[in-house]
């Protein structure tokens, strides 16, 4: 119990931080329509590929020499861009859906 | 000043992050959040690259290979995401969530070994645990959902699954908090633990019906958004522990949106096995006989009614017929007739998902009902057309408690004059149950791939 109450002090700024969040998370997209679910959904998917930032960290602190992790860091590297690049993409794809449509009427 | 200039940039991408999520909640400014999201990840990705120095001020080694790595990603997530037909859109998300969650489980694995655990540091153990958890579990349920919406893989249910399952959860529970208490790194278990989480992400998702993917998909994506959040605690780094704890919960709370659309609660989604084989026979009691129509006769009716209105649902999608009803709806209107489309909130693989294929196709805005509207309009249509939707318009969710989707709302068609049903087949909706709909004396089925059929209809009505 000590131990728990001593970590959290020690982390009290990522704690704060975390708690916070939880309530934006659910704050931010509490009026969302039906139609942009999906495509919320798409946006939010690419956001948590910031899990790319640990991957970059773990593999720019591999020794050179170390080739498991190397190939290991390499593939987290790629599975993480895959995440962001695609999610972004496909997102971005969707919601030019809706532009379109939305031109053509003011026009 | 490294360590100013990374922070500043984290603190920066947070924002992005936060007004991007709120920028894709609202129609206007959904694009412009995206772009801005993805603006702050490139930057938060482009600062760690060349800024970030660990503990011991080292910066990063290895950065010919990172570029290439990234490289390599972006090449095969572009085009993969270019290429993607939008009716596939939602396997395709699946298949990035997963990658996700890979990558999470990957950086687990990778910085387990690395660390010592003795005197209270248990809980990083407990953190890296935990990353790998979720993260191999989103990654293995996510290929699943993919799987399933891509057509490759069906419904799995076995007897004495739910208790395997809880068996298989209870003991990787019990494992990560064994190895949590370690003070010392057991590598062996831990690979051990990381094989059983992709195994629970199968058996997980594997018994849950197709149509309810969606929901999975998104509770996958909170999974993967927490994964990301637990990173951010392995090493300290706030932009990872914000964006993560910030789709953490995004996410559940659009998870229950979107389950509060179906009017069902999440365990049931979970765990309540849609559209089972037992309940399938629910409705077959008194079925009457199904009525067909011909290419000929329903031009006729389409023709000289007043008002039409469409109901699309996820043949439509298959059939990538959303032009060929765009094009019958312009035909229509230059006759005369009012049309309108009925957009149920889950038509579709994915809530939304009509309305994006609708919109590909230039059908105006104001042509979409959302479903109470048209509810209220189908007592005033001539006919109305179901193409390729089935779930979304049984009556049996309004009549019959014992049905598996007893309860959930749906577009009342049988309220209009004449139901005309474009379908391949007899066979079953996603949630496999008889649909008592198609043998209402008001209703004529029209058998044939959505595409072809309605082209025909084009024709037949244009000659009219």
């Amino acid at each position: 119990m000590e131990q728990l109450m001593n970590y959290l002090l020690e982390h009290r700024e990522m704690v704060f931080i975390i708690i916070l969040s939880i309530f934006l998370g659910v704050e931010v997209i509490s009026n969302v329509p039906t139609v942009l679910h999906t495509p919320l959904m798409s946006g939010a998917n690419a956001i948590h590929g910031v899990v790319i930032i640990g991957a970059i960290i773990v593999m720019g602190q591999a020794a050179a020499d170390n080739y498991p992790a190397l190939v290991l860091g390499f593939l987290a590297v790629v599975l993480g861009t895959l995440n962001v690049v695609g999610g972004f993409v496909v997102t971005d794809r969707m919601l030019e859906m809706f532009k379109k449509k939305k031109t053509k009427k003011e026009s | 000043m490294y360590e100013f200039w990374v922070w500043f940039s984290y603190v920066l991408a947070s924002v992005t992050f936060i007004v991007g999520l709120k920028f894709l909640s609202h129609p206007e400014t959904a694009r412009r959040g995206n772009l801005i999201a993805a603006a702050g990840m490139t930057l938060a990705i482009l600062v760690t690259i060349f800024l970030y120095r660990n503990a011991e001020g080292q910066p990063l080694g290895n950065r010919g290979l990172i570029f290439v790595a990234i490289a390599l990603g972006t090449a095969i997530g572009w085009i993969a995401a270019k290429r993607v037909k939008m009716t596939a859109m939602p396997q395709m998300v699946s298949l990035f969530n997963g990658m996700g969650g890979a990558c999470a489980a990957v950086i687990s694995l990778m910085e387990y070994p690395h660390h010592s655990f003795e005197g209270g540091r248990w809980t990083l153990a407990a953190v890296i645990v935990a990353g790998l958890l979720i993260g191999g579990t989103s990654f293995s349920g996510s290929m699943i959902a993919f799987g399933k919406l891509n057509g490759n893989i069906g419904d799995v249910r076995f007897r004495g699954q739910m208790i395997l399952n809880l068996l298989l959860l209870a003991a990787l529970l019990s494992l990560g908090i064994y190895l949590t208490v370690q003070s010392q790194p057991n590598m062996p278990l831990f690979i051990v633990m990381a094989g059983l989480t992709l195994l629970y992400g199968v058996l997980f998702v594997v018994p849950i019906g197709g149509a309810d993917m969606p929901v999975v998909i998104s509770l996958l994506n909170s999974f993967t958004g927490v994964a990301a959040a637990c990173g951010g605690f392995i090493y300290n780094n706030q932009v990872m522990l914000t964006g993560g704890i910030l789709v953490g919960s995004a996410g559940t709370i659009l998870t229950i949106l979107m389950c509060n659309a179906m009017n069902r609660s999440l365990i049931n989604v979970l765990v309540g096995h849609f559209g089972s084989t037992t309940a399938a026979d629910g409705a077959g009691s008194d079925k009457g006989a199904i009525k067909e129509i011909s290419i000929a006769d329903a031009a006729i009716l389409l023709s000289y009614s007043r008002k039409v209105m469409v109901v699309p649902g996820y043949g439509l999608a298959v059939a990538q017929a959303q032009h060929a009803i765009h094009e019958l709806e312009k035909l229509l209107e230059e006759k005369g007739v009012e049309v309108s489309y009925a957009i149920h909130p889950v038509a579709g693989r994915m809530p939304g998902h009509m309305n994006v294929l609708l919109a590909e196709a230039d059908v105006p805005y104001s042509k979409l009902l959302e479903m109470e509207e048209a509810n209220n309009e189908f007592p005033k249509a001539d006919a109305v057309i179901v193409v390729g939707a089935n779930d979304v318009v049984n009556p049996a969710a309004k009549h019959d408690p014992s049905s598996p989707i007893y309860g959930m709302p749906i577009l009342d068609v049988s309220q209009a004059k004449n139901v005309i049903v474009i379908k391949r087949s007899m066979s079953t909706g996603y949630a496999g149950i008889e649909n008592a709909l198609f043998y209402d004396p008001k209703t004529r089925m029209l058998f044939g791939d959505a595409k072809a059929t309605l082209q025909k209809l084009i024709s037949e009505v244009a000659a009219n």
